[in-house]
């Protein structure tokens, strides 16, 4: 073991080291930009542009609102304008906009320099940019979706639209989803293996909690819509009916798969909102938050509580009354663990002494609007009640009192608050009272009076009104008040720029916090802290004032460069206690172009260029690989030295590295995707019309039990390679690894063959259904010789030793879940035929 | 930096301007015309009581906070924490589902011998209403039902293309026309009248234009008037 690299006595030579090496390349290298600071930025910036355009569409709806009879657009026009609306605001403004907020505070509230994929993070930043252009040319060009942002089946399928249209919606919103996929796995591998020295689960700072049960709902919230929007594209290409009744399919399918996706989306964009709220309020409020630990057994019941009642959206669809009851008394509980936040915020600030300075405006702003829309949200989670509103006026004022209050003015908060960190500077005068102002009654006078135009009976999306109807004054209002409210948002985007050019310097830690952010220089360096801090409380900076100093000089762990390595801790997730040393990738251009790649294969599928869509994504997975090549190491190091008298493994030879982590995330999401592709098959079996299908499907035993056997020996010679005697010899782990990917092709050849046999998927929603999932189990077996041949390749090209095995691991996991699924997918098939048949 | 205080008196002022504004309309869901409206209807006003009050109770804390710091210093987070997330709400809500959902059994179509069976089918962008049990063979009507003024009357819903969704506001709460279902919705109007509906389910390009008339007769006139309408076209 060698002493660590002696840190620089000159706090000025030690940035100067750090930056080096941490820096993002100048120009043209700014594409190859992966630090969290720069991709969160990104992010923040390229979704408030978005928030702009969405602004522009809902000032364009107001304006034809505003008169009955308005000649001023027409039905085609409105119908993609609020489709846009919707969908812009949803998908391209609110999940990336705190995805990047997320990005750019967490790893320095966890006191870590970087998240713990960087690449992963540029990668979800050019996805999201390059689906979310998809989805802007094609309102440029006039052909933009038009079928509601919930893209109802059978308004969707290709005999009602049989433009691009919807096809554009389907895949311009997968594209984005692959950014928030990405950012699930990267936020809860960062938060439960990337932070300080010390700092235990129970020190961690609650905003990290929110992202962190946030991130877990993506992960299996996103997957049900991602399966749908690919079956419905199927539908829609292919013509695979899976929500044509006619032929077996159920439109109600699509409905559970997007609100079971759509739903707790509403508590993936208010979460996060709720964690700037948790960290700003006790701050300004002079007083520790009450009930730390309330606070996050409530977020973990909202997220279980969440998944559990997306039915509240379909009360209208005919459902027997009394599974409704069930699905109402679930959302009516939702209000418990809200309640519980809501008012440990409120004792908060009775028993602090608070400050209203201008982020507090903008958090009584957020109570003002989200308690009045949880309060109608109670209301409509009432059925009867919302048999009357559902689909109503009503439903959108609720709405946007939940979003816009559950997220706006917390984020707004969060810019003025986050603002000197961001750019180093503060306020001289701020218009940020009047842009509150504007915003605060513009919005209640657009919204509040909605409720009552909902009341008076005026449904959703009609595009005009007759002036008998006796809702004129109501609309009229309305649009007033939204363009006040747009000039509040004016206003704020002027006050964030003349505050950003022409603000005086800020001082270090300018609200007297206590979380580790505000131990970074401000602007931060790339490398966040020039070393990291050991955490022993909750607010490490509330005890020590010149923290900031200290690291700044190299006092705290790996204050030093060491080989021109990006260094990070990485710690046991519950004790905080320091497990290894995770190396992070310098910038590469790869994610840019791998995205790009990745955009050939969608954009492919938009115009039915299958050919070079296949093209596309074999080319985008071999991209994907390549990004190994500069990951892993060819030597074993052994423990290194960590500062402060300790030492520590690096990730590539320590036993729980972020990214097996990250393996067994992406199959979290995987087995969501499957179990909701085996529901659809299972409730089109019980729920549609036009069953049982005119003919059944028997695989036969032969080749499914071939299958299953495949899969049993890939598994089982995947973690042999492992064992003692294999892992240590090279020439005995390698025979495994071939097996193993033999294996995987035989149970891909089996898969096949029973594919083969299944009669055209056209004709029943049955057989297309059976179809998918041979077709999702054959992906599971190709990608499994793909890891299986990844390994021995890595094994044989140095990467892998007796303790650098996480390739290996990392496939065995892989071959684990694949035989999983294999097993499950035939279970299926043999049992259907069956249970129909009895 | 210092703000002028608050006032929350903002709500209150546009409330009741609003109930000033009246509840009358040709679509209003307040202006009734049949019990399963009116049920809903109270359950609005009972609801909107309760929410103001608590709203009320939200906003008085905060202004305290602000009125005179530091209030609530001495009060132990458990009263808040147990007391305002958990024995509130469930105070407040468990009364509530029990009396929805009792409610809205009482509106459910549950079978009952003379309830008046007509077939309501959606396409884009009309409604075409079948009644077979009219005097003299099947009847038919397009935009337009006649029903017997406060007689039950059974709408068996569908539809032929995309979703839609059946609503009369003035009568009963609304419902989905899905291709491949059948869905069942009680309305009765208790005076002989026209009620206007709408279609409340987005369907496309026509979805503004798709409205439907109920036009409720006196029930001894109910018979006659069936009579002279069309035979179904198939």
């Amino acid at each position: 073991m060698t002493a660590p690299p002696a840190p620089p006595a000159d706090p000025i030579r030690l940035h100067k080291q750090l930056d080096a090496v941490w820096r993002t390349p100048a120009g043209l290298g700014q594409l190859a930009a992966v630090n969290h600071s720069v991709i969160g930025r990104r992010f923040i910036v390229t979704a408030l542009v978005f928030f702009a355009v969405g602004g522009i569409l809902a000032m364009l709806i107001r304006a034809q609102l505003a008169t009955p009879r308005s000649a001023f657009l027409g039905p085609d026009i409105y119908n993609q304008i609020f489709t846009m609306h919707g969908t812009v605001m949803m998908f391209l403004f609110a999940i990336p906009l705190f995805e990047g907020l997320a990005m750019y505070l967490l790893p320095k509230m966890l006191g870590a320099r970087d998240m713990a994929f960087p690449r992963l993070s540029a990668y979800g930043y050019w996805c999201y940019l390059f689906g979310g252009s998809i989805l802007l040319l094609a309102l440029f060009f006039g052909v933009a979706p038009d079928g509601g942002w919930f893209m109802y089946t059978p308004l969707s399928s290709r005999t009602y639209t049989p433009g691009i249209n919807a096809d554009v919606w389907l895949i311009g919103v997968t594209f984005v989803e692959i950014s928030a996929l990405s950012a699930a796995v990267e936020i809860i591998v960062t938060v439960l293996k990337l932070r300080a020295p010390g700092m235990s689960l129970d020190k961690m700072p609650l905003f990290a909690w929110y992202m962190l049960v946030t991130a877990f709902m993506m992960l299996v919230g996103f997957p049900p819509l991602i399966l749908g929007s690919v079956l419905l594209e199927v539908e829609r290409a292919f013509n695979l009916p899976f929500f044509d009744p006619a032929r077996g399919g159920d439109p109600l399918l699509w409905q559970h798969l997007f609100w079971l996706f759509g739903h707790p989306e509403v508590y993936i964009i208010f979460l996060p909102a709720a964690g700037v709220v948790s960290t700003v309020l006790p701050v300004l409020a002079r007083r520790e938050i009450i009930g730390y630990l309330w606070i996050v057994v409530s977020i973990v019941a909202l997220a279980f509580l969440s998944f559990g009642l997306w039915v509240h959206h379909m009360f209208t669809v005919g459902i027997p009354h009394l599974a409704l009851a069930f699905f109402s008394a679930a959302s009516t509980a939702v209000a418990v663990p809200t309640a519980v936040q809501i008012f440990a915020w409120i004792g908060t600030l009775l028993a602090g002494r608070p400050q209203l300075k201008l982020p507090m405006l903008f958090l009584l702003g957020f109570f003002f609007v989200f308690v009045a829309g949880g309060l109608t949200g109670v209301m409509l989670a009432v059925v009867p009640f919302n048999w009357q509103v559902h689909d109503t006026h009503f439903v959108v004022a609720h709405l946007h009192y939940v979003l816009v209050g559950g997220f706006i003015f917390p984020m707004l908060a969060a810019a003025y608050y986050w603002l000197p960190h961001f750019t180093g500077r503060s306020p001289r005068h701020s218009l940020g009272t009047g842009a509150f102002w504007l915003i605060f009654i513009g919005f209640n006078l657009t919204f509040l009076v909605m409720h009552w135009t909902g009341l008076m009976g005026m449904p959703r999306r009609v595009y005009t009104y007759s002036p008998d109807t006796g809702w004129e004054w109501l609309n009229l209002i309305s649009s007033i008040g939204g363009f006040l409210m747009a000039m509040g948002f004016a206003l704020f985007a002027v006050d964030l720029f003349l505050q950003w050019r022409f603000g005086r310097r800020a001082e270090r830690n300018p609200w007297s916090a206590g979380t580790l952010e505000w131990a970074t220089p401000m602007p931060p360096p790339a490398y966040n802290f020039a070393s990291l801090p050991p955490v022993t409380a909750r607010a490490p900076l509330a005890d020590a004032r010149d923290l900031g100093t200290e690291l700044a000089r190299g006092r705290g762990y790996l204050g030093f460069v060491r080989h021109g390595w990006l260094e990070t801790l990485g710690v046991e997730i519950t004790s905080g206690r320091v497990e290894q040393v995770v190396r992070l990738p310098r910038p590469t251009y790869l994610p840019l172009i791998s995205a790009l790649l990745t955009g050939v294969f969608f954009v492919s599928v938009l115009f039915k260029l299958y050919a070079l869509a296949v093209l596309g994504f074999v080319a985008a997975v071999g991209s994907l690989l390549l990004w190994s090549v500069t990951s892993g190491d060819r030597r074993d190091r052994g423990p290194l030295p960590i500062g402060c008298g300790e030492v520590a493994p690096p990730h590539s030879e320590a036993p729980d590295a972020p990214s097996r982590w990250a393996m067994v995330l992406v199959l979290v999401a995987d087995a969501t995707a499957f179990a909701s592709l085996a529901f659809g098959l299972l409730f089109l079996w019980v729920v549609a019309p036009n069953w049982p299908p005119p003919q059944l499907i028997e695989p036969g035993l032969t080749k499914s039990a071939l299958v299953i056997v495949a899969l049993a020996i890939a598994a089982w010679s995947g973690g042999r390679a492992l064992a003692p005697g294999f892992l240590e010899a090279p020439s005995r782990r390698d025979l495994q690894m071939i097996i193993a990917a033999a294996a995987q092709t035989t149970a891909l050849g089996g898969l096949i063959a029973i594919l083969m046999i299944v009669p055209d998927p056209t004709r029943h929603a049955y057989t297309a259904a059976t179809f998918a999932i041979l077709i999702y189990a054959a992906m599971h077996a190709g990608l499994g010789v793909i890891f299986a041949l990844f390994g021995l390749w890595r094994s044989r090209n140095g990467y892998v030793s007796a303790v650098r095995s996480l390739d290996l691991r990392i496939a065995v996991l892989w071959h684990k879940a694949t035989l999983g699924i294999g097993v499950a997918s035939l279970l299926l098939i043999h049992s259907l035929p069956w249970a129909m048949g009895q | 930096m210092r703000l002028p205080a608050f006032r929350f008196t903002g709500p209150a002022v546009a409330a009741v301007g609003l109930t000033l504004a009246g509840c009358t309309g040709p679509l209003s869901t307040l202006d009734t015309a049949g019990p399963a409206a009116a049920s809903i209807a109270t359950l609005w006003w009972v609801m909107l009581a309760g929410a103001m009050a608590l709203f009320a109770l939200v906003v008085a804390l905060l202004l305290a906070a602000f009125v005179k710091p530091g209030s609530g210093a001495g009060t132990r987070p458990l009263l808040w924490l147990a007391g305002g997330g958990l024995v509130l709400p469930a105070f407040v809500l468990t009364p509530l589902l029990f009396y929805a959902l009792w409610s809205g059994e009482r509106l459910l179509a549950h079978p009952l011998s003379g309830a008046i069976r007509i077939e309501a089918e959606a396409r884009q962008w009309q409604w075409t209403f079948t009644y077979p049990d009219a005097a003299g063979g099947p009847r038919s009507t397009v935009n337009v039902l006649h029903v017997p003024a406060g007689s039950p009357v059974d709408l068996r819903i569908t539809s032929a293309d995309v979703i839609h969704s059946f609503w009369v506001p003035r009568l009963a709460g609304k419902i989905d026309a899905i291709p491949g279902h059948t869905n069942m919705l009680r309305v009765v109007a208790e005076r002989p009248g026209f009620y206007r509906g709408v279609c409340a389910e987005f369907c496309g390009t026509g979805h503004t234009g798709m409205e439907v008339l109920v036009e409720a007769h006196p029930p001894d006139e109910y018979a006659a008037r069936l009579v002279r309408l069309a035979e179904p076209v198939h």
